[in-house]
């Protein structure tokens, strides 16, 4: 690996409007690793993952993937490429049914989704992954009830089977956990855990303790800059972190 | 009981045959009765009604489809849809004046013309959204119906393109009863390809887009690139429906591409259902019955009567006439269940 990581990023920069949102972020994702973004609110961590994403073009600064450059690529062909992300508010199809939704995500790779000619029933043929996939992440019971109709932790999970769907090389969570409860929190985490063999995870948490569990290793950034990184341990001790974040949300945990 | 149980362990298709259940669930029946009835009504209407107003109808129930293509199905409100309408009329209109062409090839001329028209207004406007989608459209449309008026020498200004001949074969089609089973079969294989579109796996994607653009592109789907094709589709659509226009009434003027056209379009669909693709076709029915009704009686504020109906629709039944109507049918359903 030699620290170039799987997917990494060089000075990367992002301005709005005079407001410096990421600046000069040096950042390397070990393949097969769970790498937590951590930070105090307004830190950058969401711009940093709009940028991985391509859901913002860096104003400065190099993306790579696996050795590709994939700096300023849109959205969406980021996406192909292998990077699949959730998003910190829920963010689904409201009347689709969580089968479908995967179904979608399933059949994004391939160029049906253009067949404007062909019936909709040739999706079918992803609807046994499909129900592995709502399988895994504990939503089998609920193939046909449309997303809107979920409960709020149930949203969540559907919104990680569908990033699994795209089988992604990185998977990046934004706050998997927000305004979970307890019982959701240690459920979503053990789902985390399971799924990350083999993959690699770029997560975004203010549980500290969700952290802990998951990361190997964990970058904190204030004011859109890297302050330390390392594994957790090692960043939860260091005096800079405990000054700027951490102090308050240990106590918490 | 025993049936409810009985059907869930049958497949759907056998199910639906069997059980009151599936039939809540899934009236499967239920829609081919539709369909049936659907193609009585189109097979009987210039029986009902008089032949030149039932082949309005056809037309505008094409117009209709193709905009809900993009207002129902992938959240784009178009205001210049009239620009597809028109240009297609008087594509087809000139086809057929000059080349002698059989009419439907005429009007397939025209749809494909309002198509290539669709891809660069449509490249442009699909990056905006919401009402600055509406005022992009609005304003190439606007900018087609100006260079209509200024090219007298082939469109004839404000005179109008007379003399579309209804050429088909040597086939006497000069009497609308005549013409509308003439048009009927192209009429619906648009209305049957906007079907297919929505039930397709590009629906699919095209509702997603709809509900959650982000999200669709998060998942890889280029959302500009499905929203273009969709726009050239419809496009084409209202292009079918506006060469039919112009072949039936043998004459083409600048209203076809006027602004009013396009809020026509607009009203028809919000008044059938947006988002339900037949409530167009209903929706074109009433409306052009209703102007058709009201000018024969000599009123004069035909916007009047019209606007008063939308306006009253939009406040009670906001999800229009078909929308509404197929809400309380499957409460119903669900009820007997």
């Amino acid at each position: 690996m030699a620290g170039q990581g799987l997917l990494s990023a060089h000075g990367l920069t992002c301005d709005f409007r005079g407001f410096r949102a990421v600046d000069g972020v040096d950042l390397a994702v070990a393949e097969g690793s769970v790498h937590a973004l951590v930070g105090p609110n307004g830190a950058g961590k969401t711009t940093l993952f709009n940028l991985l994403t391509g859901f913002l073009p860096p104003t400065g600064g190099r993306i790579e993937l696996a050795g590709r450059d994939i700096t300023g690529l849109p959205a969406e062909q980021v996406a192909r490429r292998g990077i699949a992300r959730s998003f910190q508010i829920t963010s689904l199809f409201p009347q689709l049914s969580t089968r479908e939704h995967v179904e979608l995500a399933l059949q994004s790779p391939s160029g049906l989704g253009w067949r404007f000619w062909r019936s909709a029933k040739l999706m079918r043929r992803y609807t046994d992954r499909a129900d592995e996939m709502l399988e895994l992440v504990g939503l089998a019971e609920l193939a046909a009830v449309p997303a809107e109709a979920l409960a709020y932790g149930r949203k969540r999970a559907l919104e990680l089977a569908i990033a699994l769907a795209l089988d992604p090389k990185v998977l990046l969570l934004d706050e998997p956990t927000a305004g979970m409860g307890l019982e959701d929190v240690d459920r979503t985490v053990e789902l985390i855990a399971q799924v990350r063999r083999g993959r690699t995870v770029v997560l975004v948490e203010h549980n500290m303790s969700v952290v802990g569990r998951l990361a190997d290793t964990v970058t904190v950034l204030q004011a859109g800059r890297v302050l330390v990184e390392g594994p957790y341990e090692q960043v939860r001790a260091d005096e800079r972190v405990i000054t700027a974040y951490l102090g308050a949300a240990d106590a918490a945990h | 009981m025993t049936s409810t149980v009985k059907s869930r362990s049958e497949p759907a298709g056998r199910g639906a045959a069997s059980g009151l259940a599936a039939a809540a669930r899934a009236p499967g029946w239920a829609r081919y009765a539709l369909l049936v009835a659907g193609l009585a009504v189109a097979l009987w209407l210039p029986n009902g009604l008089y032949p030149a107003v039932a082949v309005d109808i056809l037309c505008w129930a094409l117009f209709a489809v193709a905009v809900d293509l993009l207002l129902g199905f992938t959240g784009l409100l178009s205001f210049g849809h009239a620009a597809f309408w028109g240009v297609s009329a008087y594509v087809t209109g000139l086809v057929a004046i000059h080349l002698g062409l059989p009419f439907p090839a005429a009007v397939l001329a025209g749809a494909l013309a309002a198509a290539v028209l669709a891809a660069p207004i449509g490249y442009l406007a699909v990056r905006r959204t919401g009402i600055y989608f509406a005022m992009v459209t609005l304003a190439f449309a606007q900018l087609v119906y100006y260079v209509a008026n200024e090219w007298r020498s082939v469109t004839q200004g404000e005179n109008g393109l007379q003399g579309v001949p209804r050429e088909l074969f040597g086939l006497d089609l000069t009497d609308d009863y005549y013409f509308y089973y003439a048009i009927l079969p192209i009429v619906l294989l648009g209305l049957a390809g906007a079907w297919r579109i929505v039930h397709s796996p590009f629906g699919r994607v095209l509702v997603g887009i709809r509900d959650n653009p982000a999200r669709a592109r998060a998942l890889g789907y280029p959302v500009h690139r499905y929203k273009l094709t969709v726009f050239v589709l419809s496009g084409f659509l209202a292009g079918l429906g506006g060469g039919l226009f112009a072949v039936s009434h043998r004459f083409v003027s600048l209203e076809v591409l006027h602004w009013t056209t396009s809020g026509k379009a607009v009203i028809v669909v919000v008044l059938g259902g947006i988002g339900t693709l037949w409530g167009g076709v209903l929706g074109a029915g009433i409306v052009v019955r209703l102007e058709d009704w009201l000018s024969f009686s000599g009123f004069e504020a035909i916007g009047l009567v019209t606007g008063g109906i939308f306006v009253v629709v939009v406040l009670l039944f906001r999800r229009g006439i078909w929308g509404t109507a197929s809400t309380l049918a499957r409460r119903w359903w669900g009820r007997r269940d």
